[in-house]
């Protein structure tokens, strides 16, 4: 069995991420290519939208992303603060900007998609409202990490503050949708729920395909980050020494 | 021998990305006074603050009676009185206010008599009702030491606390240090400055020290512990 | 327990009161805000009244915020914050006088305020007794959660600003709940959901916030 306390140390972990990151990039470079064309060749043109809606393939995944990504986030906190341990911090704080740009792709492709669908560039339709609330929760996130200059302080206040976002994440999304049913205009609900309901088994596929790709893609990045934060906290320890010795040779 | 109080296990303290001290292991017991010595940056201030439980330790234990401080805070925190750089005081209240605030918030239930005698005892009879701020630098530091005599803690962590005191009442602490210590209490302290500090059971720990005869393990910030007897 | 906190309460009370001006600045604040909404869209009565809930509402978010940077900040200055982290009290209490103090400082005088404020937007009646009550549930909220931020961005440059961008995000629900049921009340329907909503809010803020305030804390004064 894969010995996870092993891997907790940042020395043992380093050369890992280096293999798990290359395998996670390849896996979402073919992921892409593979999704990519089966969005714009493969799924069919949808009979009410046309072919404006292929750019749910995009935002959609991106969409879920950015909020798997902050759900991981808040648990590497978590665990980060619960067993001290300095690995799930750098993880919960490489994680933040890779979320911080799915979050920022969906509201992008979410205003390209709805100029079409709904004549306006935004709607303060539930779904991105939340999204953009999210996108405050993960800058906010990184902005206190950033203002702290204090390595362990900086990662156990944003744990903290990750921690207290995931618990309001639920209560925050709810009211937006109360509120958004109390002030709704008419034409907003048809297109999310026409869609679904219109969607063939290959859309299916190539969103499920476009999804893995974003995940293999988040999961890789955040990994190539993380090894560059363990190098730059540990540039005292011996190993990162020896390591940048045997580099230099 | 008398069981040892206080114990402090494999302790590692970081700043920032920097160490301080590791592997530091001492123990104290009742009627006994640690003289933490140290340049600048070595550590004493971040050391006082993680016994007191300020500070979280990277690595180690602090023990209270056998059992982890962090486990028993509030059974810790009622034996324990920590006096750092700063006077812990609010300039806008009367010395008798703040000090009413910490016996009421310790649970200890004092009078106006007490406190003036505290105060009175500190040379600041005259100075029970009047804010803080309008006090000197020394009357202020007088003020936040009245807290010795009016908390019975077992264990006293003091920060440089002889700083801003004149001669007189340098002596002053002196005897209110022995007096707790000759009665069964504990000090830890650190100072700057020549006092002769001679009470009870006397330990010294020096940190950021290189001693001459450890040449192995590259430059790992050490600390010794000496008892003359 | 009890005594811990009415302990902290008065002692933050009493400081206050030797700060009059504070407590004013607080309250001018608020009613600033809430004029200059007219001067901005227009002395148009039906809009004004349609934005009176609202504006309100965001005011007293601002006005609650501009004046958490100072929760912790003073104690932590001089040292009694730490001092009070050695108390043999749970922290979380300690705090949650504090949230109190800073709450009957700058939070109850907005909803006393706030009906006076509602009359100049055009609100009558029911309207105005169901703001000041949205307000009476919602502004401790808004003081809890804000303390989680104040703690957290305690000692580090612009920390005024940084807690807006931490807190206000947090502050959604009970906005959209807070002026939803003014809304709602306005146009006939019962705001009885509304106020229910709040109120399981303003429990769980009052039982989670003081805790991770308190552990917050811990991690700032390191």
């Amino acid at each position: 069995m894969f010995n996870l306390f092993k891997y907790s140390s940042p020395a043992s972990f380093y050369p890992l991420a280096g293999r798990l990151a290359v395998g996670f990039g390849i896996a979402s470079v073919i992921l892409l290519v593979i999704g990519l064309y089966m969005s714009f060749f493969v799924a069919p043109t949808d009979y009410k939208q046309g072919e404006g809606y292929r750019i749910m393939f995009i935002h959609v995944p991106a969409a879920w992303m950015s909020m798997w990504i902050y759900v991981v986030m808040a648990c590497f906190a978590a665990a980060g603060m619960i067993w001290n341990t300095r690995l799930s911090s750098m993880m919960a704080s490489s994680l933040a900007p890779t979320g911080a740009m799915f979050t920022f792709v969906a509201l992008w492709t979410g205003a390209l998609w709805g100029k079409p669908m709904w004549g306006a560039w935004w709607v303060w339709d539930a779904r991105l409202t939340s999204e953009l609330i999210l996108l405050f929760l993960y800058v906010g996130f990184m902005a206190l990490e950033s203002a702290i200059d204090d390595p362990r302080r900086a990662a156990r206040a944003s744990g903290l503050l990750a921690l207290v976002g995931v618990i309001n994440v639920p209560i925050i999304y709810y009211s937006v949708q109360w509120w958004n049913t109390l002030h709704q205009g008419s034409s907003i609900k048809v297109v999310d729920g026409g869609i679904e309901a219109s969607m063939s088994e290959i859309m299916l596929w190539t969103l499920l395909v476009m999804t893995f790709a974003c995940w293999f893609y988040a999961v890789a990045v955040s990994l190539s980050r993380v090894r560059s934060t363990i190098l730059e906290r540990e540039s005292d320890a011996v190993w990162v020494k020896a390591l940048l010795k045997e580099r230099k040779a | 021998m008398d069981k040892a109080l206080l114990e402090i296990n494999e302790l590692e303290c970081v700043r920032g990305d920097k160490q301080l001290f590791s592997d530091l292991s001492f123990s104290l017991q009742a009627g006994s006074l640690l003289h933490v010595h140290g340049p600048n940056g070595s550590g004493k201030t971040t050391l006082l603050r993680a016994i007191a439980g300020l500070v979280l330790p990277e690595n180690g234990e602090i023990c209270w009676n056998g059992e982890t401080t962090g486990k028993q805070k509030d059974d810790f925190n009622r034996e324990l009185l920590y006096l750092g750089h700063h006077y812990g005081l609010k300039f806008e209240l009367t010395g008798y206010e703040n000090l009413k605030v910490f016996a009421n918030l310790s649970g200890a239930d004092i009078n106006e008599h007490e406190v003036e005698a505290a105060l009175t005892k500190f040379g600041l009879a005259h100075c029970v009702e009047l804010p803080v701020k309008v006090l000197s630098q020394g009357q202020k530091r007088r003020v936040a030491l009245a807290r010795l005599l009016l908390q019975r803690s077992k264990l006293w962590i003091l920060d440089e606390p002889f700083v801003a005191l004149d001669a007189a009442a340098v002596e002053l602490l002196l005897g209110v240090i022995k007096a707790h210590v000759a009665d069964g209490g504990m000090v830890i302290l650190t100072t700057h400055q020549e006092v002769a500090i001679d009470a009870g059971q006397l330990q010294h720990l020096h940190l950021g020290q290189q001693p001459l005869d450890r040449q192995q393990a590259g430059s790992m910030p050490s600390a010794s512990v000496t008892e003359p007897h | 327990m009890l005594s811990t906190v009415k302990c902290m309460v008065m002692r933050d009370l009493t400081l206050a009161m030797r700060h009059r001006s504070d407590v004013l600045t607080t309250v001018f604040f608020f009613i600033i805000v809430v004029s200059l909404f007219p001067l901005g869209v227009g002395p148009d009565a039906a809009l004004l009244k349609e934005m009176a809930a609202g504006v309100v509402w965001v005011a007293a978010l601002l006005a609650s915020m501009l004046s958490l940077t100072r929760l912790f900040a003073d104690d932590y200055n001089d040292g009694t914050l730490e001092q009070l982290m050695m108390v043999p009290q749970p922290l979380s209490l300690i705090v949650l006088g504090k949230v109190l103090a800073h709450w009957i400082i700058s939070g109850l005088p907005l909803v006393l305020m706030s009906p006076l404020l509602g009359l100049q937007f055009g609100l009558e009646g029911d309207e105005l007794i169901m703001l000041m009550v949205t307000l009476l549930i919602g502004t401790p909220v808004l003081s809890l959660l804000g303390a989680i931020g104040a703690a957290l961005t305690l000692g580090l440059r612009g920390g005024g600003v940084l807690v807006s961008l931490l807190v206000l995000p947090l502050y959604i629900p009970v906005l959209i709940f807070g002026a939803g049921a003014v809304t709602a009340s306005a146009a006939g329907m019962g705001a009885d959901g509304h106020l229910s909503l709040m109120g399981a809010i303003l429990l769980l803020a009052l039982v989670l916030a003081p805790w991770a305030s308190a552990a917050a804390l811990r991690i700032s004064v390191e």
